[in-house]
């Protein structure tokens, strides 16, 4: 069986944010939608204060409340542990935004663009479909298929990965199988310390956070 | 649109999604006080009309909330997990239930639809219970919570509908009862909150609740019962309104008000410069 994953490793991440205008470039999300956020949080109190960044989007949880609360049958989640919205059937009633412990879904009522009139690529990548339902991260899901039938291995063939993790400048975002134990990210796994956001709430995200190496 | 690592309220779900909680509580409450009255005696159809009409008018409003609303039917299509979905058809049963009961002017069947809203005030509470998004609607304790305020709700307003006359004992038992057990559940509920609920939200409605909703109508009636029975008919429409008001005010909170989500949290902090 293949999990597909993410990794970010907090140590390298800058914060500098282009994983998200990658992901606004290749998804075509409106304004005030990020499917793939970096927050930028300062933890502590003078003069203990230490600053992460924090990428945060759709955890593609193992178990996923939004899937269980969906009474459309919209959210649904894929053999290889990808959380999907199938746009056709969803009803736009954002119970699984509420369910959502992430705050990983969006939902949009009215078509919006960067400068109020579409600009071209705006208007070649709009989806109509995205109006009124659910939406957030879908990993990439589609260039992971192409890229699979094309023979290329997602996490380390740029075609077959989710543009967030190509972008990353600092090397901080990473894909992977974690049911493979050669994998990249079950090695990174392997070597480092890490956490997965809210544990405590039984989700099993599938979004990991490298804080130090392993002892 | 910048959003921190600090909980925030959710936005998804606002006066029309709680429209549904107050309003479809009120009503399965109504249906289950009618379903008590039919026992005793006739005149129960009005009440039961109203309580149709009230959960019509929350699930209409919920309706007016959704972003595809000709999909709506869509709602229907997992009842294995969703439990908005089996709400849904809890309504559909209350609804043909109701109709039948009305049509027929049979009290058993008027009584089965009691069954059934009291299913679908469940499924209410069931829904928010799902929600693990939002710190003070998952907690364990709310199911009994929205099940306690929609009874009080109901039964109190079944008062004030029959003030003219019908059948109110059950009712006032039922009345009773639930008050006091919405208190109850408040306990259990504040109790079980977990960290990130919003009580400066909850805590000033739920004194509310249990000083004008449970409180002063206990003292009310015991007044109105035991000491100048005169006004006893007086002294249940102050309690039913006080129970009602209250009932729809705490609700409106929980939904609207307390809805802050937990945001995101670091158990760990980046070991910088191993690497």
């Amino acid at each position: 069986m293949t999990r597909w994953v993410m990794i970010a490793d907090l140590r390298r991440c800058v914060g500098c944010q282009t994983c998200t205008a990658a992901c606004k470039h290749t998804n075509a999300t409106p304004p005030e939608v990020q499917w793939r956020r970096v927050l930028d949080m300062e933890v502590g109190e003078y003069p203990q204060v230490q600053r992460a960044f924090v990428p945060v989007g759709c955890m593609h949880c193992a178990d996923p409340p939004c899937m269980h609360v969906c009474p459309s049958t919209a959210t649904r989640q894929r053999a290889d542990g990808i959380v999907t919205i199938d746009y056709d059937l969803c009803i736009g009633c954002a119970y699984c935004a509420v369910a959502c412990p992430y705050q990983a879904r969006y939902k949009t009522d009215e078509p919006s663009f960067a400068y109020g009139a579409p600009m071209p690529s705006e208007q070649q990548q709009y989806d109509p479909r995205r109006i009124g339902v659910a939406t957030k991260c879908t990993f990439c899901s589609d260039r992971i298929d192409a890229g699979l039938e094309g023979g290329l291995k997602p996490g380390v063939d740029p075609e077959a990965t989710p543009a967030c993790v190509n972008s990353c400048i600092a090397k901080a975002l990473h894909f992977g199988d974690v049911e493979d134990p050669a994998s990249n990210v079950s090695q990174l796994l392997a070597e480092n310390q890490f956490f997965r956001m809210h544990e405590e709430l039984g989700t099993e995200p599938g979004f990991y956070y490298l804080w130090d190496r392993a002892r | 649109m910048s959003y921190g690592p600090k909980p925030w309220l959710q936005r998804h779900w606002d006066v029309r999604a709680a429209t549904n909680f107050t309003l479809g509580g009120t009503g399965a409450g109504l249906l289950v006080a009618t379903a008590l009255a039919t026992v005793a005696a006739p005149g129960w159809k009005p009440a039961l009309a109203v309580g149709l009409a009230l959960i019509a008018a929350g699930l209409g409003a919920v309706w007016l909330e959704i972003g595809r609303k000709l999909r709506a039917v869509h709602v229907f299509f997992n009842p294995w997990t969703s439990w908005m979905t089996r709400e849904s058809f809890a309504a559909l049963v209350v609804f043909a239930l109701g109709a039948l009961a009305l049509a027929l002017g049979h009290p058993s069947i008027a009584q089965a639809d009691g069954i059934a809203a009291l299913f679908f005030v469940y499924c209410q509470g069931r829904i928010l219970h799902a929600s693990k998004g939002i710190p003070a609607w998952r907690t364990a304790g709310i199911t009994p919570l929205i099940m306690a305020t929609g009874l009080a709700e109901g039964s109190g307003l079944y008062m004030l509908l029959t003030a003219g006359g019908g059948e109110t004992r059950a009712p006032l038992l039922l009345f009773v009862l639930a008050i006091v057990a919405r208190a109850f559940a408040w306990r259990g509920y504040r109790a079980n909150l977990g960290k990130g609920a919003p009580l400066r939200a909850l805590e000033p409605s739920a004194k509310w609740l249990l000083n004008v909703g449970t409180l002063a109508p206990l003292v009310v009636l015991l007044l109105g019962y035991f000491v100048a029975p005169q006004f006893a008919p007086a002294a249940v429409m102050l309690a039913a309104a006080a129970a009602l008001v209250t009932g729809w005010h705490f609700k409106f909170t929980l939904v609207t008000r307390a809805a802050f989500n937990q945001g995101f949290a670091l158990p760990r902090l980046p070991v910088r410069g191993g690497r």
